[in-house]
């Protein structure tokens, strides 16, 4: 993949908005990979944790807003909690994904669930899903 | 003991036999559980963005249903309520600013919600209120034998502000399995992400990681697993329909509620335990340990 790294693209609004709806500092990470060593989704992902923050330092916002990784991310708080610089990892990607829902782009596809779907989930399954999912 | 009590959406649905199991070992340790009048689904995850406050009035609204029970506790057994009833208190209970927000949308609410209530897990409760020696004394059936994976997930022990064991090697379910006479089985998966609400439009991502879980216990010796999470039950239970297709190898594990175990061991009726909501029935193995 190529990648376009710009002064530009840095001083856009991104990365100041991911770093207040996440409430965190983006620069405190050093790139230890950490985050990405624990993450019990990393086979299903395209960009890893770490990456996720070194791509939202540089303002790749293209890349982000398209990955599949900010929907494989089940906030599980691995991340979070080994962190050795304390950044909540799992606080940006939800800032990432609130971007988009923000702009009504949901994930989730309410009215394409089977009725048999709709019957067989447990509210608590549904419910979250379309917390993190929809806007 | 008087103690408060909010179930959740699912504890009333797909997890009855939690609650059902749940409110029967209460009874037998002598604890009166008065469930909370008017309460509502808590929203089910916590919302991390800083400007994100519509979010937490759900979880908020049901801690002053707790006030105007006259109570400043409340006991949850649904790891996910548990954490998001958890982490809106200590969010409002640390900005004074959220705190006054969200009180003036709720502004109909009678009582004005000052971030006072204590927000207790069943485990909590019976660790360090009913305290496990004295469970032990109420054991009529141990349950002998019995080899048990302890699975927490995530949101029992994660963040460290809300989590009431180790983040990385909890043991307060193995403790208590053994109280009940059962045997613990360590196993490496026990705090892996089951992929939660990814069961709703990923299955086959909760179907492969069901796999790698259930066979880590398995290969340890377990012979059923207890979970703390509905969210858990469902992915770890009814997901093996689907791992068993992509594994036909895949032997089937008996996934239980932590409280149905201790009903067991404090002699409830098998009614009591509703054995017909589990996907992977767990009746021949409790049998063939002589247990139903
Ligand atoms: S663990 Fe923390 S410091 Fe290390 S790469 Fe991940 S975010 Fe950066
Ligand atoms: S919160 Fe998301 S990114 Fe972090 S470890 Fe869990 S799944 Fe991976």
């Amino acid at each position: 993949m190529r990648i376009n790294i710009s002064r530009a693209k840095i001083k856009d609004d991104f990365v100041a908005k991911v770093e207040k709806i996440s409430g965190q500092n983006l620069l405190a990470c050093y790139q230890c990979g950490k985050c990405s060593a624990g993450c019990p989704a990393v086979s299903e992902m395209d960009i890893l944790p770490n990456q996720i923050i070194r791509y939202a330092q540089l303002s790749l916002k293209d890349e982000l807003l398209k990955s599949k990784s900010i929907w494989i991310c089940a906030s599980c708080l691995t991340c979070n909690s080994r962190c050795p610089k304390g950044i909540n990892i799992a606080e940006v990607i939800e800032a990432i994904r609130l971007i988009l829902l923000r702009k009504r782009q949901d994930h989730l596809r309410v009215e394409k669930l089977t009725d048999e779907q709709k019957e067989n989930l447990p509210p608590i399954a549904l419910i979250s899903s379309m917390r993190k999912f929809t806007s | 003991m008087k103690i408060s009590y909010y179930p959740g959406c699912t504890l009333k649905n797909n997890a009855k036999n939690f609650e059902d199991s749940t409110l029967c070992s209460l009874k037998h340790l002598g604890v009166e559980v008065e469930e909370l009048p008017r309460w509502n689904c808590c929203g089910t995850v916590f919302s991390f963005a800083t400007d994100d406050l519509i979010h937490h009035v759900a979880p908020i609204r049901n801690l002053i249903r707790v006030k105007e029970s006259d109570s400043d506790k409340v006991m949850t057994l649904c790891a996910m309520c548990y954490n998001t009833l958890k982490r809106a208190n200590n969010r409002v209970k640390n900005d004074p600013d959220s705190l006054e927000k969200i009180n003036n949308f709720m502004d109909r609410e009678e009582v004005e919600y000052t971030g006072d209530v204590k927000i207790l897990h069943l485990l909590e409760l019976l660790r360090d209120e009913i305290k496990f020696e004295n469970l032990a004394k109420k054991v009529v059936k141990p349950l002998k034998n019995l080899k048990v994976a302890n699975y927490y997930g995530c949101l029992l022990v994660r963040p460290k502000e809300i989590g009431f064991d180790d983040l990385e090697n909890p043991v307060i379910l193995e403790n208590l399995t053994a109280v009940l006479g059962a045997e613990p089985i360590d196993f490496p998966y026990k705090t892996e992400c089951c992929s939660a609400y990814q069961t709703v439009d990923k299955p086959e991502v909760v179907a492969e990681r069901t796999y790698h879980i259930l066979t880590s216990a398995q290969e340890q010796g377990a012979e059923v697993m207890a979970v703390s999470c509905p969210l858990c039950a469902f992915n770890l239970d009814h997901r093996q329909k689907d791992t068993l297709r992509k594994y036909p190898e895949f032997k089937n594990v008996p996934v239980l509620y932590f409280t149905q175990l201790i009903a067991l061991a404090l002699g409830c009726a098998v009614e009591d335990l509703r054995l017909d909501l589990h996907y992977v029935d767990p009746k021949p193995v409790l049998k063939e340990k002589g247990l139903i």
